[in-house]
């Protein structure tokens, strides 16, 4: 991995935890808003775009997550830095 | 006119040691008032405007700074 | 089971190096009201109380762990390259002496933190009701440490931390009318 990371990096990481709190502001809200059929489409909405950015962001900077819900490439890139505290 | 911070004058004693604060102040947010949050409120234009505001809808939204910088304490 | 995902909820940044308020910050670390009591409090209150909130509890316990790799992130960076002598003008010179530049769960004033901070009543509401105090009490330390902070990128993350405070606090008065079951024998407006 590069040192320091691209400008790219923190772009696409960003817009990924954009995306990942929109989804976390409407879990919580669903569970006490669990009839809300709008709401419950909208989070399906951004819960298939967050999968896309995720795919790039992996393709271009490793597995976001272990235990297999990321696949791997060759060779294993889970140990590599950056973690997230150091960048 | 409407404000989450809200503003109380405590008493003052001549034999106070430091120089008095005259008007204190506390934080009353948002969640104290809306009780249950109603279906379809206004969100933030974009996912990054919720992130940085830390919170999906506007009625949700508590600023806060420093009130001594703001120099509310010495009004 | 738990899924670890290599991000921060937040873009954290720090823009000096301060020791000091990493002395501070440590209370939302390992204190009473602090990242990990929260976490550790909802999670574990799960076993007792109505199917109809659990999904909230777990759901605010998983943030609040991302909340303290927000912390932990802001502690490493506030102290990552600050020299012993650094750490002992900054107060930390006790800290340093046991731990070096590791993190510890302790608060400001250096008590290593303690599961009596955090209660499991068993009563439903007794158990909402610590955690609305619970939410509060974290959103009152965040600000009076953003009352000491003047770094402007710290305090960016902490206003975001405090925000969070504000809207499960709200989750969880929505879980207290959700217990008492009277919702929708009537309108609320």
């Amino acid at each position: 991995m590069t040192n320091p990371m691209p400008q790219e990096y923190y772009d696409l990481l960003e817009e990924i935890q954009a995306v990942d709190f929109v989804l976390v502001e409407l879990t919580l809200y669903l569970d006490t808003h669990p009839q809300d059929y709008e709401t419950i489409q909208q989070f399906n909405q951004y819960s298939q775009y967050t999968k896309q950015l995720k795919q790039q962001y992996e393709q271009l900077y490793g597995p976001l997550m272990e235990f297999g819900m990321s696949y791997s490439s060759y060779p294993w890139k889970w140990d590599n830095a950056p973690w997230p505290w150091q960048v | 006119m409407f404000t989450q911070r809200k503003y109380y004058y405590p008493y003052i004693s001549p034999f106070d040691p430091c120089r008095p604060i005259e008007v204190k102040s506390y934080e009353t947010p948002p969640q104290l008032y809306i009780g249950f949050q109603p279906p379809s409120l206004p969100q933030y234009e974009s996912p990054k405007e919720a992130l940085y505001r830390g919170t999906l809808w506007p009625a949700l939204y508590s600023p806060y700074r420093n009130p001594y910088e703001r120099g509310d304490e010495q009004q | 089971m738990w899924y670890y995902e290599k991000k921060l909820q937040y873009p954290v940044k720090v823009r000096e190096c301060n020791p000091r308020l990493a002395k501070y910050l440590i209370e939302q670390y390992g204190g009473a009201d602090g990242e990990l009591a929260a976490a550790l409090r909802y999670l574990n209150q799960r076993y007792t109380i109505p199917d109809k909130v659990i999904g909230l509890l777990t759901d605010i316990g998983t943030e609040e762990f991302a909340h303290l790799e927000m912390i932990a992130t802001m502690v490493y960076k506030l102290t990552k390259d600050a020299t012993a002598e650094q750490m002992k003008e900054a107060g930390l010179g006790a800290h340093y002496a046991n731990h070096d530049k590791a993190l510890f769960y302790n608060n400001a004033g250096g008590v290593p933190w303690t599961a009596s901070y955090i209660q499991a009543k068993g009563d439903p509401i007794a158990d909402i009701y610590e955690d609305i105090a619970a939410e509060e009490k974290a959103r009152a330390t965040y600000q009076w440490i953003i009352n000491m902070s003047d770094d402007p990128d710290l305090n960016d993350g902490l206003k975001y931390l405090r925000e969070r405070e504000v809207v499960h606090s709200l989750r969880f008065r929505e879980a207290a009318e959700i217990l008492k079951e009277e919702r929708d024998k009537k309108i609320i407006f």
